[in-house]
């Protein structure tokens, strides 16, 4: 068997009187989609900060490819391969979807000296433009972030991240606050891009038919612990799971 | 055609132009000297402001060149222009990088309050210091370049040299527009996380171009004291880093010519309004900035609109 690209082991993390992890373990395997499902505060969004280095946990260890990361910056574990997108798109507003997309190319080459060297217009439009094609987005390419409806900024959002050539991916909530109809599609052109890049993934996400339909794999979150791990179909059939997360049956009954 | 390079004829044109104005009408060299002694450091300015940042202390570098220049010539009889400039860019350049440490953690209100009190630091020690000619400052005399004079009956030499000075300033600050730690600039003003979160410095980002912008305030202040022939400490004094601030907005943050642009206009209407209103000259100034501002919200460089962008933000798609 290959070992984990992230292991998380031993998670805790308290806001005063709310645990928002209480021994979370968590591994993703090289190459797989993972849906994350959970009630509001089950402490989806808290792991992965925790990872991404927004909050340092209170204890519990973050395992990437074997080396600690616990304890960095967001830039640094973002510069190990690590990338998220944000339940609340995090775009540069006033650029266009094709200078978001110039400037995150110009991050991942601005470690070290290496950010004095120029970067020519041309390759970098060029680039940012095939980046918005793969993911459907060219008909906006001028268009200002701050003024496009939120399926997009959320798919934009998920292709500026992707720019720094991330190993694993985070995604939280990638299509809240978008219409039913938008969701499937959105999700089609991140998973391939995933896909094709050989990455794992790791989504938030409340919908549970965009869950069955597009994870390797389910993990379950209620009240800041891993309820169950495992195949769509055993989480989406579990009891502790239905009445619990999905909240169906004797609940509104 | 790359686009990193559209700024060059137009700051070609300008520096030609202004070389011509100064040979027909040598009255008028030195206000045009003046007003691009100021345009240096205004440059810095700018590149600043596409950071979201705003110095109220330039004044701080404009007096480190000045006195630079007074200090080598007047104590270590080095009277060479392009050595006096070598050391002013090298010395603010060292300067800035050991305050810029601290700086570049601030943004917003803080950083421009924290340049302003380094600069009135500088001011109060200057005043202080008789060693250092006090609240009169000291005459600069005999400053030449590899031999040729460069002021009193040979100021052209002198503006000559600051016109290459302000386009070799532009064309850096220009090419360093398309560097990677340039482009982030608009990042860090638009939205410090994602920057983060790109496995990037804003902090870094900061401290280049706050470096950068002390080395343009020195190589002007540097110009200033070696054509002016005087410095003094209202170099370092607020109200100059606030003309700095005010011309930087007239200038906008479109490009590296407008900065010079916009100092010089300044200047030659400041002295039109000194002369035909004497009294009243402040006011006129105000007035005529008032419009600008009221007219022009993205400055000068907003009368050149480029490309999509322009047509973009008044869309609402």
């Amino acid at each position: 068997m290959t070992a984990p690209i992230i292991a998380a082991k031993g998670l805790r993390k308290r806001f005063g009187a709310v645990v928002a992890a209480n021994d979370v373990n968590v591994d993703i395997m090289p190459g797989t989609i993972s849906g994350l499902i959970g009630t509001n505060g089950a402490g989806k969004t808290t792991f992965i900060n925790m990872i991404t280095g927004y909050l340092q946990p209170d204890e519990g260890s973050i395992l990437l490819e074997g080396g600690e990361i616990v304890g960095l910056t967001p830039r640094d574990v973002t510069r190990r391969g690590v990338a998220r997108s944000f339940q609340i798109p995090q775009l540069f507003n006033s650029l266009t979807a094709v200078e978001n997309l110039t400037l995150a190319e110009a991050a991942l080459r601005s470690r070290g000296f290496a950010g004095f060297a120029m970067l020519p217009d041309s390759a970098l439009e060029k680039s940012a433009r095939a980046t918005l094609e793969r993911f459907g987005l060219e008909r906006f390419g001028d268009s200002l972030a701050g003024t496009m409806p939120e399926g997009i900024r959320k798919l934009l959002d998920i292709a500026v991240a992707m720019v720094a050539r991330p190993r694993v991916l985070f995604l939280d909530e990638p299509t809240s606050g978008v219409s039913s109809e938008e969701k499937f599609p959105i999700m089609d052109r991140v998973i391939a891009a995933t896909r094709a890049d050989n990455m794992s993934m790791l989504f938030v996400e409340h919908d549970m038919e965009i869950v069955r339909r597009y994870s390797d794999r389910v993990l379950a979150f209620f009240e800041g612990r891993v309820l169950i791990d495992d195949k769509p179909d055993v989480v989406m059939n579990d009891t502790q799971v239905r009445t619990l997360i999905i909240g169906e049956e004797k609940a509104h009954g | 055609m790359n686009r990193t390079f559209t700024f060059l004829p137009p700051l070609l044109g300008g520096a030609a132009l202004i070389a011509l104005i100064a040979w027909f009408l040598p009255s008028w060299n030195f206000v045009l000297a003046i007003g691009l002694a100021k345009g240096l450091p205004v440059l810095g300015l700018v590149l600043l402001m596409r950071g979201g940042l705003v110095s109220f202390g330039q004044g701080l570098y404009y007096a480190l060149g000045g006195y630079t220049v007074g200090l080598a010539s007047q104590y270590f009889g080095l009277k060479d222009a392009a050595a006096l400039l070598v050391i002013s860019a090298i010395g603010s350049a060292l300067v800035a990088f050991v305050v810029g440490l601290l700086l570049s953690r601030y943004r917003d209100i803080f950083f421009a309050m924290l340049t302003l009190a380094l600069s009135m630091l500088l001011y109060g020690i200057l005043v202080k210091s008789t060693e250092l000619g006090g609240t009169d400052g000291f005459n600069v005399h005999g400053i030449t370049l590899f031999g040729i004079p460069l002021t009193g009956a040979d100021r052209m030499n002198g503006l000559l040299l600051l016109i290459a000075v302000c386009v070799l300033g532009a064309i850096n600050l220009g090419l360093f527009g398309a560097t990677a730690f340039g482009r982030l600039l608009a990042g860090v003003r638009d939205n410090e996380i994602r920057v983060e979160y790109l496995g990037a410095s804003a902090d870094r980002a900061v401290l280049i171009a706050y470096v950068l912008a002390a080395v343009m305030a020195a190589l002007g202040g540097a110009m200033s004291g070696i054509i002016v022939g005087h410095i003094d400490p209202e170099m370092a004094f607020w109200a100059t880093s606030g003309e700095f601030v005010v011309i930087a907005i007239l200038a906008g943050t479109g490009g590296v010519l407008a900065p010079f642009v916009a100092a010089v206009v300044l200047e030659v209407v400041r002295s039109f309004a000194y002369q035909y209103a004497p009294n009243t000259w402040q006011l006129v100034l105000g007035l005529i900035i008032l419009a600008l501002i009221l007219f022009l919200p993205q400055g000068l460089s907003g009368l050149v609109r480029r490309g999509p962008r322009a047509v973009n933000a008044g869309e609402k798609s």
